[in-house]
């Protein structure tokens, strides 16, 4: 039986840098036979003395661990396909379990296991657990970035749950970052989820922050907007920045020095001139695509692939169906990333937007309710 | 010059639910003035004291016109200015 193999990069010197490589066999076993006998090398990176498959390599047919079907001598076909997936890649082995739940990333060049290890090694903070919070923090947790840390006031409430996927009706009245790592934890053990229960204030900003490697804004309020903004600026930390406002929505990635929220946006609307979502309502599937964008975002970063929205502003119309991206940039005259800034450390954010920090319940009623 | 204006739906309620309009004017200045004309109300939303506001963004095509002429960029046959206020809703 002809069958063809990929090999994973780590394996590729073996192969002269082929990706895919033909191989015979009646099983598994012998697949992997024919190849130890035409690459040198390969027999040793896969079968230990005793000539048994390593414990941290696992190997798939069609996408399936072979240890789930008959191991070695698993049956193959023509046209089946092989793939060799070595789980030690820098760090500490991955579990079976995790190998097999990250198979999908890990049969990727873009991502392999090189780059699981990056997300599993990678800290992320969703700010808010809402709308936005909710795909990022569901896909980041799916994708098994190590580190997902929370940080909402909140308590659910009934009216969430027309868009906040992560709550359910069972957890009305709880805090939301508790019921937001229930959910995520859930889907996956093996991260590690850091909940802060306080509002974000110009006090504890610059505690939580710098904890992490990625800041993903979903705040739901101009001051905590620019206090996020800051506190990564200051932290020199990435931020995807994300908001929406009924079909629309805008979202961009703030590399330290390069530009800041304050650049494209130098001082907040007056209070009451643009309106919220709890006032003006909001598409409960927009911010679906928007925080999945800020996720997709995250995880390219945490990868480092690809090209992420750097000096660039993805406008999003529902509606219309329509992206598009204007080009944004640092300005010399920011106050905070400019060539003379004035801003050097956390300010009163409530005074600078002239509003309250957050609309709705108070922290008080956050606190009952937990 | 004939130009589109896309409208956020921020400020639709100023242009009668259109999306987008079409104007004449040599430079986004004179194009905001001539909006105000057509929907008035949308311009104070817009300019502070003869300045654009501090909290909207105006694209033309895709450049930021603070990185351009400003208020006296000028415009060509077929460009489009994109209005950009700041949105803060993460949906709580």
């Amino acid at each position: 039986m002809s069958v063809r193999v990929y090999i994973p990069t780590p394996f590729r010197k073996i192969t002269g840098n082929r990706t895919f490589v033909e191989a015979d066999g009646s099983d598994v076993n012998g697949v992997l036979r024919d190849l130890e006998q035409r690459f040198p090398g390969f027999g040793e990176m896969v079968f230990d003395g005793e000539q048994e498959l390593l414990e941290h390599v696992n190997v798939y047919l069609n996408s399936q661990e072979v240890r789930g079907l008959e191991g070695a001598s698993t049956r193959v076909s023509d046209g089946d396909e092989v793939a060799v997936i070595p789980a030690l890649a820098g760090g500490a082995a991955m579990t079976p379990e995790m190998v097999e739940r990250y198979s999908r990333h890990l049969i990727m060049d873009q991502v392999g296991p090189l780059g699981q290890r990056k997300l599993i090694d990678g800290k992320v903070l969703a700010v808010g657990a809402g709308g936005l919070g909710s795909p990022v923090l569901v896909y980041l947790a799916a994708a098994g970035v190590g580190t997902i840390g929370i940080v909402d006031f909140d308590v659910v409430d009934r009216s969430n749950l027309q868009r906040q996927i992560i709550h359910g009706t069972s957890d009305i009245g709880r805090p939301k970052v508790e019921s937001a790592r229930d959910r995520i934890l859930d889907m996956n053990p093996n991260i590690a989820v850091q909940t802060h229960t306080e509002p974000l204030t110009s006090e504890n900003a610059m505690e939580i922050i710098p904890q992490y490697d990625v800041i993903i804004n979903g705040a739901d309020n101009f001051a905590t907007r620019y206090l996020v903004n800051d506190a990564v600026f200051l932290a020199e930390k990435i931020l995807v920045d994300g908001s929406i406002f009924l079909f629309e929505g805008q979202v961009t990635t703030f590399f330290p020095g390069e530009g800041c929220y304050r650049c494209l946006y130098p001082t907040p609307p007056p209070p009451g001139m643009v309106p919220s979502c709890a006032e003006a309502g909001v598409l409960g599937v927009l911010p679906g695509t928007v925080g999945a964008i800020q996720a997709t975002e995250a995880i390219k970063v945490l990868l480092e692939q690809g090209e992420p929205l750097k000096n660039r502003l993805l406008l999003y119309d529902a509606l219309a169906m329509d992206f598009r991206t204007v080009k944004i940039r640092r300005d010399p005259a920011c106050p905070l990333c400019g060539d003379a800034p004035s801003v050097t450390e956390l300010i009163d954010y409530e005074e600078f937007c002239g509003s309250p920090f957050h609309e709705g319940p108070a922290p008080v009623a956050a606190a009952a309710g937990s | 010059m004939s130009v589109e204006v896309r409208v956020p739906s921020m400020l639709q309620k100023f242009t009668e639910g259109q999306k987008s309009v079409q104007l004449e004017s040599a430079n986004v200045g004179e194009l905001l003035a001539s909006l105000e004309d057509s929907y008035p109300g949308i311009g104070n939303q817009l300019l502070e004291q003869g300045e654009l506001r501090r909290f909207v963004n105006i694209f033309l095509n895709d450049e930021d016109i603070r990185f351009l002429d400003g208020l006296e960029t000028s415009l060509s046959d077929g460009d489009v200015l994109a209005i950009l206020p700041a949105l803060a809703g993460g949906a709580r």
